[in-house]
């Protein structure tokens, strides 16, 4: 039964739908796959198995599937970052501050999978607040690379990425702020989407960095990556940034041939401290994709390296205020010692908070106060305006930018635990997208010699998503690496 | 800029955070080499560049002003550390 378990959602669907295969049967076999010490146990990306929920939603879309008519997604067992409220289970973001936290509402998203009938298996450990490059600064035990399980998934959204790499549910949503869905989809070998800022609901979603943060897929192929943008996008007058703007059929973009389509390399996404064989795979990738008819010429994002300075100010300066609703007051944990309000603020923040997690709210408290406002918070925000600025010059000149997601292949868990600024500076080539708002993508494209999966980034204009939805599915095509799955 | 242990103890205080002496310390160490890095935003002349706090041009989303259920009483103050029937608890505050 494992390759249940391990097959594409659009696979999986065909089964469901011509009844081969019951949903109660799918689910039943992930979550065997997730309870199984040398597979879900070895690779660890859960917080949270819904084993009884998940059942009683297969039941529910094998009733809807035996109607007929059912949506491509009804019986599909995925998993959710635990970034995202699911009403009545768990939902910790990773943090010590919300273990036993029930939500009374499910997010958005999560609300739209669910009326399309997917069945939601369980919550991903992630970075604490999806603070972190490698999730390891999660509370609850860092999860593993299923391709080498010494080695780090990436972040923040690694349990996400693990859980659809080694086969314990058919894709994940996952959440990005500076990277956070395609750096862990690029080291675990699958298909992740940044969508265009204000595309996808932000309702529910435990909020990092508001103007930054965004929800999006994460999957096994990209055809898979397309059903579910299908499911989730969509404006929501509960999220007041949500854009109200009809949503395509994303399927439709996966189009043989790239005839007229005009890709650019940016210069600067291939400087010093990138890996050898990443550059090798990445180039292969664009031979490909020329050789699929894409016209391809060099660009500039001259303001690229100063990414991650204006990023380590404005996302811990949003976070500073966004993080200060956990009090410990109406929900999540407090120091019952404490017998006096203030005291009881600090100690429940100082004893529920990590060590990531606390830097960046001293990072952000200090670059928002008084006498340090200008020299941080207006600086970062006005490269912020030079980056977006680059793109928008680059985005005249070509359909897409095509790059590395990460500047090297996974790393060993441990390497970069007690160095901060290098584990941000592992974001270098992922953080400008989400400071402009763009989406962005990382596919696939190649392994290394010890056989860590190496990912492509696609950048686009706002709303581009087709676009890069289209040169992926191509790419995908050519490569042919997409049935490869890590051995557990 | 750098900054010192001092400073480090007024912003922990202003942010809610309590530290002890070994966290203010290895935090001053942290905080100075990621503000150094930071300080590499001041070789841009941005003189005259305009702030952008919003990657989209976004204006405010209004709605009719209807009344609508809210979250009940009771699933609002279920995930409380400490609750009475009507409210959430909290140690005396004056």
């Amino acid at each position: 039964m494992s390759d249940l378990c391990t097959i594409t959602i659009h696979e999986l669907a065909g089964r469901l739908a011509r009844r081969e295969v019951s949903s109660l049967e799918a689910t039943r076999a992930v979550l065997a796959r997730i309870d199984d010490p040398a597979i879900g146990g070895a690779v660890r990306a859960f917080i949270t198995v819904d084993h009884e929920g998940a059942l009683t939603q297969a039941e529910a879309a094998d009733r809807r599937l035996a109607a007929g008519n059912a949506p491509e997604l009804c019986g599909v067992p995925l998993s959710i970052k635990d970034v995202l409220c699911t009403k009545g289970v768990q939902t910790t973001c990773g943090s010590k501050i919300l273990a036993g936290f029930k939500p009374p509402y499910d997010a958005t998203v999560v609300e739209r999978l669910k009326e399309a009938g997917a069945v939601i298996v369980g919550k991903n450990a992630m970075d604490e607040f999806a603070m972190g490059s490698s999730s390891e600064n999660c509370a609850y035990g860092a999860p593993c690379n299923p391709w080498q399980l010494d080695h780090i998934c990436g972040g923040s959204s690694g349990g996400s990425a693990a859980a659809v790499a080694a086969g314990l549910g058919a894709a994940s949503l996952g959440s990005d702020t500076g990277g956070s869905i395609r750096q862990p989809a690029s080291h675990c070998g699958v298909v992740g989407i940044k969508p265009t800022y204000g595309l996808v609901s932000r309702y529910g979603l435990l909020a990092f960095a508001s103007s930054l943060d965004q929800v999006g897929p994460m999957t096994r192929d990209v055809r898979d990556a397309a059903l579910m943008m299908n499911a989730i996008c969509g404006h929501d007058p509960r999220d007041s940034t949500s854009l109200n703007r009809s949503v395509p059929d994303y399927t439709a973009a996966l189009a043989d041939g790239l005839a007229g389509m005009r890709l650019g390399i940016p210069k600067e996404y291939f400087g010093e401290g990138l890996d050898d064989e990443v550059r090798q795979a990445v180039e292969h990738s664009i031979r490909l994709l020329r050789e699929a008819g894409a016209e391809v010429r060099e660009v500039s994002l001259p303001h690229t390296e100063y990414g991650v300075a204006a990023y380590y100010v404005i996302a811990p300066a949003e976070a500073s205020s966004n993080l200060a609703r956990y009090d410990g007051v109406r929900f999540g944990f407090r120091d019952m010692a404490a017998d006096e309000l203030l005291a009881m603020y600090r100690r429940s923040r100082s004893q529920g908070f990590g060590p990531e997690v606390k830097r960046r709210i001293m990072i952000g408290t200090y670059a928002l106060s008084s006498g340090y406002y200008d020299a941080y918070y207006k600086k970062a925000s006005q490269v912020r305006a030079l980056i977006i600025e680059d793109y928008r010059a680059a985005l005249e000149q070509c359909d897409l930018l095509v790059s590395p997601v990460a500047p090297t292949p996974a790393w060993p868990l441990g390497a970069k635990a007690d160095d901060p600024l290098g584990m941000y500076l592992s974001d270098v080539l992922t953080i400008p997208t989400n400071l402009a708002g763009l989406p962005g993508m990382s596919v696939p494209c190649g392994f290394s010699r010890e056989g860590l999966p190496i990912g492509l980034q696609l950048q686009a204009a706002h709303f581009g998503e087709e676009k890069m939805l289209r040169a992926a599915w191509n790419l995908e095509q050519r490569l042919a690496i997409s049935d490869r799955r890590p051995t557990l | 800029m750098s900054i010192t242990p001092e400073e480090v103890a007024k912003v922990a205080r202003l942010a809610r955070l309590e530290l002890g002496p070994d966290e203010v310390a290895a935090m001053t160490d942290q905080l100075a080499r990621i503000l150094e890095y930071v300080d590499k935003l001041s070789e841009l002349d941005t003189s005259g560049v305009t702030p952008v706090s919003h990657a989209l041009a976004v204006v405010n989303a209004f709605r009719e002003d209807e009344v609508r259920p809210s979250l009940p009483r009771e699933e609002a103050l279920a995930n409380a550390p400490m609750a009475n029937e009507e409210a959430f608890v909290v140690p005396r505050v004056i």
